[in-house]
């Protein structure tokens, strides 16, 4: 999975799982999951690097924490700058969305 | 942000990959948890190492990941194999220090030749041409003013005319080397005087006009004791009160390859320091010697088309002086009017030879390393069964050829830094003053050496790299169980194509330090027309200490009758120059009664003023007539001597004696004839040449030639006595022997022989190691099959023979290679050959004697070990 979506579309919705706050990787994993009614199933071997490019650029950041079930696990949550950039994002995913609609409507 | 975001991923490396590690297991868990089977979480998410190389890629490409990891593994190879890693890396430590060396000494002496002096890639030296004359002239005063008006593409002009004075501080007198200059010099080279100023605009204006000097650092602090208030003191430089105005910085050296200036002086003191008549205002008097700095951007062609337009419009403007002279611009490292002249065919020989020597020691290391990577076959062999791709296996190799070139060029450079000013140990000094030939380990060296580092690396990582392309995974991993040598042929010719190569890089280096010394051997037994043992030279600058004319033929008479009084001297004389030494003769054009010069010949023929018993001391025979008196002074009739050569040219062999020879527009009667000798250089043609009475033609820098049995030491301090009697100011220069004086007018061949001898030696040990260990090698790997010659009967000679013979064969193909390229290319040493032909077959024969001994001796112990094989223990293993 992950792979069918529209590049870049993955980092995106990641940050977007975050805006109601922190998760892990599994719970990112799951949210998708469960928002999409399983029609996105995201693996690990797509899900963490995304993360890592999001740590990178700065979007998210990483803090260890206990888990729901009192575990270590890493939470990402995101910074102002990714706040920013999914704001940005979801502009030009909103403008994209528009253009295909108008020229499948078209066709 | 990202940068720095990757830098410190970096750094905590491994805390992050475990920290991912632990994540992504987490993960994996949960989602195990949730579907109650372990292999379901497997499934879904693939293999989970993949992921999370994925994962890391993101921060760091993993190539770049698996450097650090290369370089334990190429250490840890090195440190297991300790006897190789030593050898390889003195090797290519030797290759590379060689280069970096050489490297620094053209830096310092051709390319960025002045300390201190800033932007010297736009500098470029300035001399006249003349169309009479194939060299290089000295330019005129007013002639670099019109240039200075007139030239836009140039920044500044900088005049610099060599100089030397006799320094007296106390009670003792010594010979300083300086400097005559613009009054823009400092401005203009961008060194600043740490104490007091340089010299202001306009005090290079007038006829003695501003007697100011700038010392140097080293002469402040070794002549004056660093004194503070130094500035605004007097000091007496040729006899005139100079006020000390500056103190030059530590290190600048001012602007002359070979020497250290420790004065500077403007241009209107010319008179004082350079003799004869004032100089600033006559177009006709060139004395000059000059840099320019070109503007940024100028390219010399442009500068020199502009200075060409220049010099023509000099001509038509003042055709009395100028017509048929031209001006030309120099790069920095061809300056003609200094030791860089001398010094760079001696350097490109140099390296040359260096280059040899690297490729030598890499063709060694490849060598060592060819054993190696047998021995690490099963290794690479495994790492290829285990998944290894070809470009991380060759990443790994690069890395451990790194590992070795990039330690052996640490110590490179450490060599090169113990030796960047060995130079100068192979000149002696002249006139009792030290050359200083600084090497210089800029930026450009460094990166010079770096390049050299990565080249040795990539021919050393090629060498096993040839040998993974053969890796054939099956056949091997079988061929090593069963203990099979596989594969040993390619190997063989590769390494039997190094040896090659390096023997005849040696037999090279060999022939062409033959060759040197050969010729240096020529000129030392060459007869130079003199006697070389028991005359000795040295001189008293009376010029420099302010004598005018009367006084110092007053000194010199009364000097030569003090040390005639010495014990142990036979006899003394003076003269104008010396042969064989740094100065210049006078010439003058001639005429001889009865003889029309044919339209080509030079006008001019040189002269020397020499004084009564000059011939009998130096030992030149006088072929007829008598030689001078002292009776022929300035009111006798004015007399001539004249050599054979002059004779056979200007006389048709007949004797001279009696007949006339005018000289400078005056005739003189020719009294005796000498026999000819070398005058400016052992290496010239036999010349016309003749002789005036000192008294009749008089200059006060004169030589001082005196015959005795005694050491040089010995006369030295005698001699310093009697001048400190005479003048307390005054102490003469170094006192040498004529055979001293004809050895230091060869040093350029002597550093040349001594260079090639080191070098070439130490090729030839290069290349004998290289051979012995190809020897063993073959030897212990065909062990078996020597074992079975034997057991078949073979005898213990017959081995050796076998052995011997598979070495003398490599030996003989490397030596036929080595003389074709000699043959080749021996005419480039060029004019440091003297009398030797660069195909001299008894330096090739002695060459190829040399290279035989060695070959044998690298291949007997290999070949009586081969002979000690123990044919049972052999067969049974």
């Amino acid at each position: 999975m992950g792979n069918d979506l529209l590049p870049g579309t993955l980092d995106m919705l990641v940050l977007g799982s975050l805006t109601r706050g922190p998760r892990h990787g599994y719970g990112i994993a799951q949210h998708l999951k469960k928002i999409s009614e399983d029609v996105l199933d995201v693996g690990e071997s797509s899900l963490y690097p995304a993360l890592q490019r999001l740590l990178l650029s700065g979007w998210v950041a990483a803090e260890w924490g206990a888990s729901e079930n009192n575990r270590r696990a890493r939470y990402y949550k995101l910074t102002a700058s990714g706040r920013k950039q999914l704001a940005a994002e979801n502009r030009e995913f909103d403008r994209m969305i528009l253009a295909i609609q108008k020229v499948m409507s078209c066709a | 942000m990202r940068l720095i975001r990757r830098l410190l991923y970096f750094f905590r490396q491994r805390r992050q990959t475990a920290e991912l590690a632990e994540e992504m297991e987490f993960h994996r868990q949960l989602v195990e948890q949730e579907s109650g089977d372990r292999y379901a979480a497997n499934r879904r998410m693939g293999p989970s190492t993949l992921a999370r190389e994925d994962a890391r890629a993101v921060w760091l490409p993993l190539w770049l990941e698996s450097i650090p990891q290369d370089l334990r593994v190429g250490l840890r190879m090195l440190r297991r194999s300790p006897g190789f890693s030593i050898l390889a890396i003195l090797c290519l430590t030797l290759g590379i220090g060689a280069n970096a060396a050489v490297f620094s000494w053209i830096e310092g002496i051709l390319f960025r030749p002045y300390p201190l002096v800033t932007h010297q890639e736009r500098l470029a030296a300035l001399t006249g041409t003349a169309r009479s004359d194939s060299g290089p002239t000295l330019i005129s005063w007013p002639d670099l003013l019109d240039l200075q008006k007139t030239c836009t593409l140039i920044d500044s002009f900088i005049v610099t005319k060599i100089t030397g004075t006799t320094l007296s501080l106390g009670d003792r007198a010594e010979r300083t080397i300086g400097s005559i200059v613009s009054a823009n010099y400092f401005d203009a080279i961008g060194v600043h005087p740490i104490l007091g100023r340089g010299f202001e605009p306009g005090q290079d204006v007038g006829s003695k006009a501003h007697p100011v000097t700038v010392i140097s650092y080293q002469l402040w602090q070794s002549r004056f004791k660093g004194d503070p208030a130094i500035v605004g003191k007097m000091q007496r430089l040729n006899g005139i009160e100079h006020t000390i105005v500056g103190v030059a910085p530590e290190g600048f050296l001012g602007t002359f390859v070979g020497w250290g200036m420790q004065f500077w002086v403007p241009a209107s003191m010319e008179e004082t320091f350079e003799g004869g008549p004032y100089k600033l205002e006559d177009r006709s008097a060139r004395w000059i010697e000059s840099y320019v700095r070109l503007k940024p951007g100028v390219t010399l062609e442009q500068a020199q088309q502009e200075m060409s337009a220049v010099a023509r419009r000099l001509e038509t403007d003042f055709p009395a002086t100028n017509r048929g002279r031209g001006m030309k611009l120099w790069p920095l490292w061809q300056t003609p009017f200094n030791n860089a002249g001398t010094l760079l065919p001696t350097l490109g020989i140099m390296l040359a030879v260096v280059v040899f020597v690297l490729l030598i020691a890499c063709a060694n290391v490849g060598n060592l390393l060819l054993v190696r990577s047998f021995a690490r076959r099963h290794e690479m062999t495994v790492r290829v069964a285990v998944g290894a791709g070809r470009s991380r296996l060759l990443q790994q190799l690069v890395t451990e050829g790194l590992v070795l070139s990039a330690i052996a060029a640490t110590g490179g450079l450490l060599v090169a830094h113990w030796c960047r000013h060995a130079l100068v140990l192979l000149f002696p000094a002249r006139g009792g003053v030290a050359m200083t030939l600084p090497g210089e380990i800029d930026w450009r060296v460094l990166a010079l050496s770096a390049g050299v580092c990565l080249f040795s690396t990539f021919l050393l990582g090629l060498v096993p790299a040839l040998q993974t392309r053969k890796i054939d995974l099956a056949a091997a991993l079988k061929s090593e169980m069963s203990g099979v040598v596989g594969g040993a042929h390619g190997k063989s010719v590769l390494r039997s194509t190094l040896v090659v190569l390096q023997v005849s890089l040696s037999f090279l280096l060999l022939v062409g330090a033959g060759l040197l010394m050969q010729s240096l051997q020529r000129i030392r037994n060459l007869n130079p027309g003199f006697s070389t043992k028991g005359v000795l030279e040295t001189a008293v600058d009376l010029r420099g200490a302010g004598y005018e004319l009367q006084r110092a033929i007053h000194f010199n008479e009364e000097l030569l009758d003090r040390v005639r009084a010495l014990p142990g001297i036979e006899s003394a004389a003076f003269a104008r120059n010396t042969p064989l030494s740094y100065g210049s003769y006078s010439s003058s054009p001639i005429a001889v009664d009865a003889y029309q010069p044919p339209p080509d010949e030079p006008p001019t023929v040189e002269y020397n003023q020499v004084g009564p018993g000059y011939f009998s001391t130096i030992g030149i025979p006088l072929l007829s007539g008598r030689e001078f008196t002292p009776a022929d002074n300035e009111t006798a009739a004015p007399v001539a001597i004249v050599n054979d050569v002059m004779v056979a040219q200007y006389w048709r062999g007949d004797d001279p004696v009696g007949k006339r020879l005018q000289v400078n527009g005056q005739w003189r009667q020719v009294i005796g004839v000498a026999k000819v000798s070398k005058y400016q250089s052992v290496r010239e043609n036999p010349k016309p040449f003749f002789y005036l009475p000192l008294r009749q033609d008089f200059t006060a820098g004169t030589a001082l030639n005196i015959r005795t049995h005694l050491p040089a030491e010995t006369i030295a301090s005698a001699l310093a006595r009697e001048v400190h009697a005479l003048d307390a100011n005054l102490a003469p220069y170094e006192v040498i022997s004529l055979q001293e004086q004809m050895d230091r007018s060869t040093s350029a061949q002597r550093v040349a022989v001594t260079l090639l001898a080191v070098l070439g030696g130490l090729a030839l040990l290069l290349a004998t190691i290289g051979l012995y260990a190809v020897m063993s090698y073959t030897v212990s790997q065909s062990s078996r099959e020597l074992g079975l010659r034997m057991a078949l009967g073979a005898g213990a000679s017959n081995l050796l023979r076998q052995v011997m013979s598979r070495g003398l064969t490599l030996t003989a193909a490397g030596i036929t290679l080595g003389a074709a390229a000699a043959l080749a290319s021996t005419r480039l040493l060029g004019n440091l050959l003297y009398k030797v032909s660069p195909r001299d077959p008894l330096v090739f024969g002695s060459a190829l004697v040399v290279m035989t001994v060695a070959a044998i001796a690298a291949c007997f112990l290999p070949a009586w070990r081969a002979t000690r094989t123990d044919p049972a223990r052999i067969l049974r293993d």
